[in-house]
C-alpha cells in the first residue's frame, strides 16, 4: 500500500501530474502505474508513466495512434509477456500487489477482463465463448454456467440477439456482435478491472451508447480502464482522463478539469479535436 | 494480351479437369485388366476366405483375400494409433512451445524424415526393429504386424506433423492472445482454442496419414513378414493387399487369371483409399454444416 507521502513524492517527480492530482483524494488506488516505462527493442513505447486509478472509477486513456495506449493496457494483464522484445521497467500495482513480477499470471489475468480493438470470436459456440473462462476455473454446473452466460450476454447487450442461437459458432456473428461477445467473455469471470481497448471501433453508435450505459452500471462492481480514440466517449464516461502523446503522459486529471482547464495547451487542442 | 485471355483460360481449365480425367482413366484401365475375372470369381469366397492359392499351369486357383484385407487394415490402424498422438503432439510442440531456433531444427529433421525412401524404411524394419521385437517383445518372427505398424507410423508422422503444423500456424495470433488473456494456461489454450480453430487442417493431416499407411507397399512388404493369415496378436506376421500385388506380380503372366485377380486387389485398394478420402471430406463438410446451422 502506498502512503500518501510516497505517492505525492513520486507524482512530484512527474512534475506535470502533481498539481492536478492533489485535488483527488486517493488513499489506496485500485490500480497504480509508477514510473512505468516499456520499450520494444530500441523503440520506446512508454516513458515514465505514473497514474493512479481509484476503485470503481473509469479512467479514460486518450491519445493519437502509437502513443502507447494499448501497451499500457498490456502491462496490466501481462499480455505484454507475449512480445518477446518488450522490456518493462517501473511498477504496476493491482490493489497494492506488484503485477510486473507476479508469479501466477493466469490468476492475474482472471482478475482482469480485456476487450481488444478488433472482435475476436473464439472458434467455439456463442455459449462456449462465454463459458470458456468459467469452465477453466472449475465452474461446471449447467445451471451455474447458464446463469453466467445469460448475465454476461445481457450485460454486453447481446442477449436478445443471440438467445435463440447459443450453439451457433461465435465467429459467425457480425463484427459488432462479435465485439459484444468479446465483452461478454471478458465479463465472465466478474473481473476487478475491465480494460477496453477502443471497444467501439466495430460497433454502430446506437449499440455503443447502449454498452456505455451498461459500463456505467458495471462501474459499481469493477474499475474500468477505457482506451479510446473518441475524446467524446472519454468525456461521457471517464472519471479521470489521461492524455498520452508520443509515449509520454502529457497530463492526467479529473474529467471536467482535463476538458475545461487543461494544464497544457496540446491537451486542450487534442481533446477539442484540433489534432490527432 | 487480350487475345491471349481465352487460350489461357482454356489451358487452366484443362489443368483443373486433368485430375478428374486422371482418376477416371486409372479406374478404367485397372477395371479393364481385371474385367475378365470379375464374372468368374466367387466374391463370397474372395471376401470371406483366407485361402489364397493362385492358379498355376491352368489348374483352378483359390482367391480368398480376407486375411490380406484384415492385414492391410490392421497394420494401418495400429500405425495410426501411434502416429496421430505422436504427429499432433510434435506439431503442437513445434508450433506453440518451441523457440524459433528449435522449431527450425525440428522442421528440418521432419523434412528429412519425409524424404527417406520407403524401401529404406523397409530395411530399418528388417534390420533394426525386427531384432528388437524378437529380443524384447517375445516375437517368434521379428517381421510382423507391430513392426510394419511402427514403420508406417514413422512414415506417416512427418506428413501429419507438417500439415498439422501449417494448420496450427494459420490460426490468427489474436485467438491465442484472447484465450490466454482469459487466464487459460498454454495447454488449455491449445486444446480449447487452437484445436477447434484448426480442426479441418488437423483432420486433413490425419487422413493423409491414413492414406499413406493404407497404400504403402515396399516398407510393409519387408517389415510385416509376408504371411497370409489373420493376426491374433500384435506380433503375428501378416500380409497386406499392397504387398501381395508387389510380390506376386512378377509370377503372374499377363492375361492369366492370377494377373487379373491381382488387378482386382488393386481395385479394392483404390476403392478403400477413395472411401477414406470421401469420408474425410464428408466429416469436414459435416463440421462446417453444423457450424452454419
Amino acid at each position: 500500500m502506498n502512503t500518501p507521502a510516497i505517492t505525492s513524492s513520486i507524482l512530484l517527480a512527474d512534475g506535470v501530474s502533481s498539481a492536478s492530482t492533489s485535488s483527488h483524494q486517493m488513499n489506496s488506488p485500485h490500480l497504480e502505474f509508477k514510473n512505468l516505462s516499456v520499450s520494444y527493442g530500441p523503440k520506446v513505447a512508454l516513458r515514465q508513466i505514473s497514474i493512479q486509478v481509484p476503485k470503481n472509477t473509469v479512467l479514460g486513456i486518450v491519445g493519437p495512434a502509437n502513443s502507447g495506449k494499448s501497451t499500457l493496457l498490456k502491462t496490466i494483464n501481462r499480455t505484454i509477456d507475449f512480445i518477446s522484445t518488450a522490456r518493462v521497467e517501473g511498477s504496476v500495482a493491482l490493489a497494492g500487489e506488484e503485477v510486473t513480477t507476479m508469479k501466477n499470471v493466469y490468476a492475474l489475468r482472471r482478475r482482469i477482463g480485456m476487450v481488444f480493438p478488433l472482435p475476436v470470436g473464439l472458434p467455439l459456440t456463442v455459449y462456449e465463448n462465454v463459458a470458456f473462462a468459467p469452465r477453466r476455473i472449475g465452474v461446471h454446473g449447467k445451471a451455474e454456467l447458464d446463469e453466467i452466460v445469460e448475465r454476461c450476454l445481457r450485460d454486453s447487450v447481446l442477449w436478445d440477439e443471440v438467445k435463440d442461437r447459443l450453439d451457433m459458432l461465435g465467429t459467425k456473428l457480425s463484427g459488432g456482435q462479435q465485439q459484444r461477445l468479446t465483452l461478454a467473455r471478458a465479463l465472465s469471470l466478474s473481473p476487478e478491472i475491465l480494460c477496453l481497448d477502443e471497444f467501439s471501433i466495430a460497433i454502430d453508435p446506437v449499440t455503443t451508447m447502449k454498452i456505455e450505459d451498461v459500463l456505467m452500471q458495471l462501474k459499481e462492481k469493477m474499475t474500468i480502464i477505457l482506451v479510446t480514440n473518441l475524446t467524446q466517449q472519454a468525456r461521457r464516461m471517464a472519471d479521470h482522463v489521461a492524455f498520452l502523446n508520443d509515449s509520454e503522459l502529457v497530463e492526467w486529471g479529473e474529467n471536467e478539469a482535463m476538458f475545461n482547464r487543461p494544464k497544457k495547451e496540446i491537451t486542450g487542442r487534442y481533446l477539442n479535436g484540433e489534432f490527432g | 494480351m487480350d487475345r491471349l485471355e481465352k487460350p489461357i483460360e482454356y489451358l487452366v481449365r484443362l489443368c483443373g479437369w486433368s485430375s478428374i480425367i486422371s482418376v477416371a482413366a486409372i479406374f478404367i484401365f485397372i477395371f479393364r485388366e481385371a474385367a475378365p475375372v470379375i464374372s468368374k470369381i466367387n466374391f463370397i469366397e474372395f471376401f470371406t476366405s483366407t485361402e489364397w492359392h493362385p492358379s498355376k499351369h491352368g489348374e483352378p486357383g483359390e482367391y480368398g483375400a480376407l486375411a490380406l484385407i484384415v492385414g492391410n487394415f490392421a497394420v494401418a490402424g495400429v500405425a495410426m494409433v501411434m502416429a496421430f498422438p505422436l504427429g499432433l503432439g510434435a506439431a503442437v510442440f513445434i508450433s506453440e512451445f518451441a523457440s524459433p531456433k528449435v522449431r527450425e531444427t525440428l522442421k528440418i529433421g521432419i523434412e528429412l524424415l519425409a524424404a527417406v525412401p520407403s524401401i529404406v524404411w523397409g530395411f530399418i524394419g528388417l534390420t533394426v526393429i525386427s531384432p528388437l521385437l524378437v529380443d524384447h517383445a517375445g516375437a517368434e518372427i521379428g517381421t510382423n504386424l507391430l513392426n510394419g505398424s511402427i514403420i508406417l507410423a514413422l512414415m506417416s508422422v512427418p506428413l501429419i506433423v507438417s500439415i498439422s503444423e501449417d494448420a496450427l500456424r494459420a490460426v490468427p495470433d489474436s485467438y491465442r492472445e484472447a484465450g490466454l488473456a482469459l487466464g487459460a494456461n498454454k495447454w488449455e489454450m491449445v486444446a480449447r482454442v487452437l484445436f477447434p480453430a484448426a480442426k479441418n487442417g488437423l483432420l486433413a493431416a490425419c487422413m493423409l496419414g491414413v492414406g499413406r499407411a493404407v497404400g504403402e507397399t515396399m516398407a510393409v512388404l519387408l517389415a510385416t513378414g509376408n504371411t497370409n493369415q489373420i493376426p491374433h496378436s500384435l506380433i503375428d506376421p501378416i500380409k497386406t493387399l499392397t504387398a501381395t500385388i508387389a510380390s506376386e506380380m512378377n509370377d503372374a503372366a499377363r492375361g492369366e487369371e492370377h494377373f487379373q485377380v491381382l488387378f482386382l486387389l488393386g481395385i479394392l485398394l483404390l476403392v478403400i483409399t477413395c472411401t477414406i478420402n470421401l469420408i474425410a471430406d464428408l466429416v469436414i463438410k459435416g463440421m462446417k454444416g453444423k457450424a452454419n446451422a
